[in-house]
């Protein structure tokens, strides 16, 4: 019992995570599989944050990679054009991105059900055509080159194993934030919020504040992850930053599971790997990613983590339920 | 610029606001009678173009029977939507019915480019391609084609809502659903024929613009999502809202394409898109609506 209450513990669980992706790369050596861990990571980031607004506030936002592009675009614009260093870069994409979103945020989110979606796809669409008709800033649809590689305090992150203990480092980072902010009073107002606005707003608590709040948030994870993406590729094209892609991160959101950081870190991770590792997939990527949406509201609506997750439940109380094979008397008869 | 200039991009931009306008009541149509966004709305579109193309090019069907054929089955898509992916819900809130919606687009688009490829299918127009003058502009033959069918359709719309029966139950159960229940109105039906209804009026929308712009598997992402600006502009579930909103859209679309730069076309509609949820949600003709606990 006493190992089942430390499992259940967020943190314990953190901790253990941590150690067991900081030693992932023991037996992970090969380079290009360190790679794809890497993008899992930056995906994890953005979902982590799409989940705390869509998972814990039940509001939702189509135009997620849009913040994504933002924080790569202003970096790797910076960096660039006037060689800006990237913590500089990083610090100018953080600020404006959440300046944006607070302006988008303001406005539609004192409304209800659809209108973020709304605001926030077409908000993604018009930021899209900015990436591709700015050419002289953003190198238009070829895209944009010569973006510095990371580099920290003088240290130069130039190997994918490296890369990979420092996007590890912020997804870690970026978690704890996030379980810090579910576990704290913040986060029992969004599930509020989520479970009825009437209700909470009754009891006090300011509905448009918190809503506004986790979507600049949320919209500056993906800016980070964003910053971290264009310093590791060090080229970038409007076609990463598509709709197509926003509806992707809502479907990791989705498939891992709504209103779990860890199902948040699932779903990236499946779904990243999944056209990385099965060649065939690529012409059905679009047909398999809408089937995925489809099967799994219907039929797992809260997610593949939780539904994997109920069923060992259920197994367990069915067998703890369930009355014992043998009778103790017949044993020994 | 000359006058005659603007008045070509104003012909140029009602033409194309009509499509708006039509996939925008497509729509209001799923809207009205579930208050579900149908986010699928521009696949139906793209749908009624390739059965349109297959009915012309593999049947060899004249134009109008390919586009009855494309009707029906388009408006079949729609029923099967509803039963596959939208009754199956057990709990359905915005946010999960958005998701499977933009599921069911996600998954029927990338059917439609496994079936038909990713290349373009030009298509003639209709009635020929020579252009009628008008006070120094021209007008093609296939705008008329457009006016002409948005008009029939909003005129039938509204006949079949207010004069039949079938058409009054609709309406009620998209207004009071547990009134319309008690009253003995099949409403899970209504829903169904919505659905249908929403996808017969989309493949109309998406065979008279086939030969204006080439019908590809893609097409339904754009085409839906200005169709859902001009539900918006008009006033979201207002039947007349959704044609002035189309016009509106696609007047300023044109004048925006050729006044200032064609790059940021697209941008137009959505920035109008977003000026309209930041101070007037509801719509131009949309009234403000009581808000339901």
């Amino acid at each position: 019992m006493k190992l089942l209450r430390f499992i259940l513990d967020p943190y314990a669980r953190f901790a253990l995570f941590a150690l067991l992706i900081m030693g992932l790369p023991l037996v992970v050596t090969n380079e290009y599989y360190l790679g794809v861990l890497v993008v899992i990571a930056i995906h994890s980031i953005i979902v982590l944050g799409l989940d705390l607004l869509m998972g814990y506030t039940g509001q939702i936002s189509l135009g997620h990679a849009s913040f994504y592009g933002l924080g790569a675009y202003i970096t790797g614009v910076l960096s660039a054009h006037w060689q800006w260093p990237p913590l500089a870069g990083l610090a100018a994409a953080l600020l404006i991105v959440a300046a944006i979103a607070w302006i988008i945020g303001v406005p539609t989110l004192k409304l209800h059900g659809h209108y973020l979606a709304m605001a926030t796809l077409g908000f993604g669409i018009i930021v899209f055509i900015f990436f591709n008709e700015l050419g002289s800033l953003t190198g238009g649809p070829s895209g944009l080159t010569g973006i510095e590689e990371m580099n920290i305090f003088g240290v130069t992150f130039d190997s994918d194993r490296e890369w990979y203990f420092l996007s590890v480092s912020f997804l870690l980072a970026v978690l704890l934030l996030s379980i810090n902010v579910v576990r704290s009073r913040v986060g029992r107002a969004l599930r509020a919020i989520h479970g009825s606005e009437t209700a909470s707003g009754v009891l006090g608590v300011n509905i448009a504040r918190y809503k506004v709040g986790i979507f600049v948030l949320s919209a500056l994870y993906a800016a980070l992850a964003g910053w971290l993406y264009a310093h590791y590729i060090t080229f970038i094209s409007p076609s990463s930053f598509t709709f197509m892609f926003s509806v992707k991160l809502v479907t990791m959101v989705v498939a891992g599971s709504l209103g779990s950081l860890w199902g948040a870190i699932f779903g990236a991770a499946l779904l990243t790997s999944l056209p990385e590792f099965l060649f065939v997939f690529n012409n059905y990527e679009t047909l398999v990613f809408g089937f995925i949406l489809i099967v799994v509201m219907i039929f797992m609506p809260r997610g593949l983590l939780r539904g994997i997750e109920d069923m060992f439940k259920w197994l367990w109380h069915a067998a703890r339920k369930a009355p014992p094979t043998s009778r103790p008397g017949e044993e020994r008869s | 610029m000359g006058l005659e200039q603007i008045l070509q991009f104003v012909i140029t931009g009602i033409t194309v606001g009509s499509t708006y306008a039509l996939i925008g009541i497509g729509f209001n149509i799923i809207f009205n009678a579930t208050e579900i966004i149908n986010f699928a709305q521009g696949e139906f579109v793209m749908l009624g173009g390739m059965f349109t193309v297959f009915g012309m090019q593999v049947l060899r069907l004249p134009v109008p029977f390919a586009a009855l054929l494309s009707i029906i089955l388009v408006a079949f898509v729609g029923l099967l939507l509803n039963m596959l992916a939208i009754r199956p819900i057990r709990n359905p809130s915005p946010i999960t019915l958005i998701i499977i919606t933009i599921g069911a687009s996600i998954f029927i688009r990338g059917a439609s480019s496994l079936i038909w490829g990713k290349d373009p299918y030009p298509i003639a127009a209709f009635s020929g391609e020579d252009p009628i003058p008008f006070f120094g502009a021209v007008i093609q033959p296939q705008s008329l084609w457009v006016m002409g069918v948005v008009f029939a359709v909003v005129v039938a719309l509204r006949q079949f809502l207010n004069r039949t029966i079938t058409g009054k139950a609709m309406l009620a159960s998209a207004f009071q659903p547990r009134a319309a229940r008690l009253v003995g109105i099949d409403t899970p039906y209504m829903v169904l024929l919505s659905f249908a209804l929403s996808g017969a009026v989309g493949a109309a929308a998406g065979i008279i613009i086939a030969p204006m712009s080439m019908v590809t598997y893609d097409m339904g992402v754009m085409m839906g999502l200005k169709g859902f600006c001009a539900a918006i502009v008009g006033g979201l579930g207002h039947p007349f809202g959704v044609v002035l909103g189309g016009l509106i859209l696609g007047v300023m679309e044109s004048l925006g394409a050729g006044l200032i730069s064609s790059g940021y076309k697209d941008a137009i509609a959505f920035v109008i898109l977003l000026l309209m949820l930041f101070f007037r949600p509801q719509g131009i003709l949309g009234k403000g609506r009581g808000e339901r606990v």
